[in-house]
Parts: structure tokens; sequence; C-alpha cells
């Protein structure tokens, strides 16, 4: 089965869970279950239009899934999928 | 007030702020780990890049690969990735609104204002429990008095 990767400020949402295995054939699909699984995670993965939040970022293996199919992107057995929270800000 | 408190450990915090200081009039940033057990306590700092395309006095940005980087690291020493710190250069170390929306529950964001490249200042916020509103933790530094 594939892999989601949970970042660590999200693993409060997941009992601490670092690592989920998944059957979702997409990333799009996998980030729902996980958000149904574990559904404190909602607000933090999707916004209000239920799209993935701007401010996530998703890697499959080494890749960002805006340079391959973006959600549509496909998982086979082996992915290793990163969900990976931006880390930005600044002055004012 | 809440009962958020965070300790640091003195070598950490210097380097931390040697870095910051270097990386004026720019804005530096970088990963904090520790033990989050009983007591948020943080063992160890690492820098990262400002990868920031635009003004880097203004706004800083870690890579995605950057931030994967981290999380191994912790894994690999056993540690917590406890939050991130950052520099305000010339402002005050609150935390701004591009800090704010984009801030993750958990974390610690520990910021170091730095006026014309020496250290003034640091504060350290947490976003509060179900909200997009951060409330500041109790900062403590062994052995600096002034902070």
């Amino acid at each position: 089965m594939a892999k989601i990767i949970i970042p660590t400020p999200l693993r409060k949402f997941t009992e601490q869970t670092a690592t989920i295995d998944s059957k979702s054939e997409t990333v799009q699909a996998a980030i729902e279950d996980l958000a149904k699984l574990y559904p404190g995670l909602q607000q933090h993965l999707f916004d209000k239009e239920g799209k993935i939040r701007s401010f996530i970022r998703i890697f499959v293996g080494d890749d960002d899934i805006q340079a391959l199919d973006n959600e549509k992107t496909a998982i086979q057995e082996d992915t290793v999928v990163s969900i990976i929270p931006a880390i930005a800000g600044g002055i004012s | 007030m809440n009962n958020l408190e965070v300790l640091i450990h003195s070598d950490v915090f210097l380097q931390v702020k040697e870095h910051l200081e270097s990386s004026f009039p720019y804005e530096g940033c970088g990963f904090l780990f520790g033990d989050n057990k009983n007591a948020r306590v943080i063992t160890k700092a690492t820098p990262a890049l400002n990868n920031k395309t635009g003004d880097q006095r203004r706004r800083f940005e870690i890579s995605p690969l950057d931030y994967m980087k981290a999380e191994r690291l912790a894994l690999e020493q056993d540690l917590t990735l406890l939050g991130v710190y950052h520099s305000h250069p010339n402002h005050p170390a609150i935390p701004s609104e591009h800090d704010r929306i984009q801030a993750m529950p958990f974390f610690s964001y520990l910021i170091l204002s730095i006026q014309e490249g020496t250290f003034a200042k640091a504060t350290s916020w947490r976003i509060k429990e179900g909200t997009q509103q951060f409330e500041e933790e109790k900062l403590k530094i062994p052995q600096l008095q002034n902070h």
C-alpha cells in the first residue's frame, strides 16, 4: 500500500501516527480518505471549496504534485506521499 | 493569560541569534527541534535557506524539500520537530498577518527582532487550539538574564 507521511504539526489529529497506509489510487482520493479517517485534519487540509489548501504542498516521492498531475496524480503501491505545510511569513 | 511555555537551551538560542544577526538585512529562518513530552524544550536548531523570491528583507519561505529534510532529521535523531524560527529585521518581534495565516497548529514560532544587525528581542508564539490566532508563549532561556 502507498504510505502517507503526516507532518509533525498535524499528528495531534492522527493520534500521533506519523505514517498512514492508503489504498487510494490518486492523491486527491488519498487525502480525502485521510480526512474522513481523521476529521480533525479537514480544516487544515482543505479550503471551503473542498480543494487542498494553498498553504499545503503534496509531494509524491521527491516531486511536487504541481509538477505532475496535481491532485489527479496517480499513486502506486510503493508510493510515498508527503503532506508538507508551507513554512513562510515575514514582517508586515 | 495562558500557561504555554517553551524553554530553549542557551547555546541553541545563541546559535539562532548569531544566524539571524548575520542574515541582516534579510530575514533568516530555520527549524527548532527538541522534546515535548512533559514540557516543551528546544535542544537543537538548524538554519534553513530563505527561499523566497522577491524581497527577502520582508519575507521568508522555506522550501518543501528542506521541510522534508527537517522531518527526516527529527526521526533520525529521535527528536520532535517543534517549530520554526525567523527574524524581523528592523521590526518588532510580533507576528505579522503573513505569519499568522500560514501558521500551523502545534508549532512554536520563535521570532527575533534584529535592529540594524543586532539582536533586540525574542518572542515565541503558538496557534491557539481550534483557531488561526496566535497566542504568546513564555520563552525561557536559562542563563540569559534579559529574556
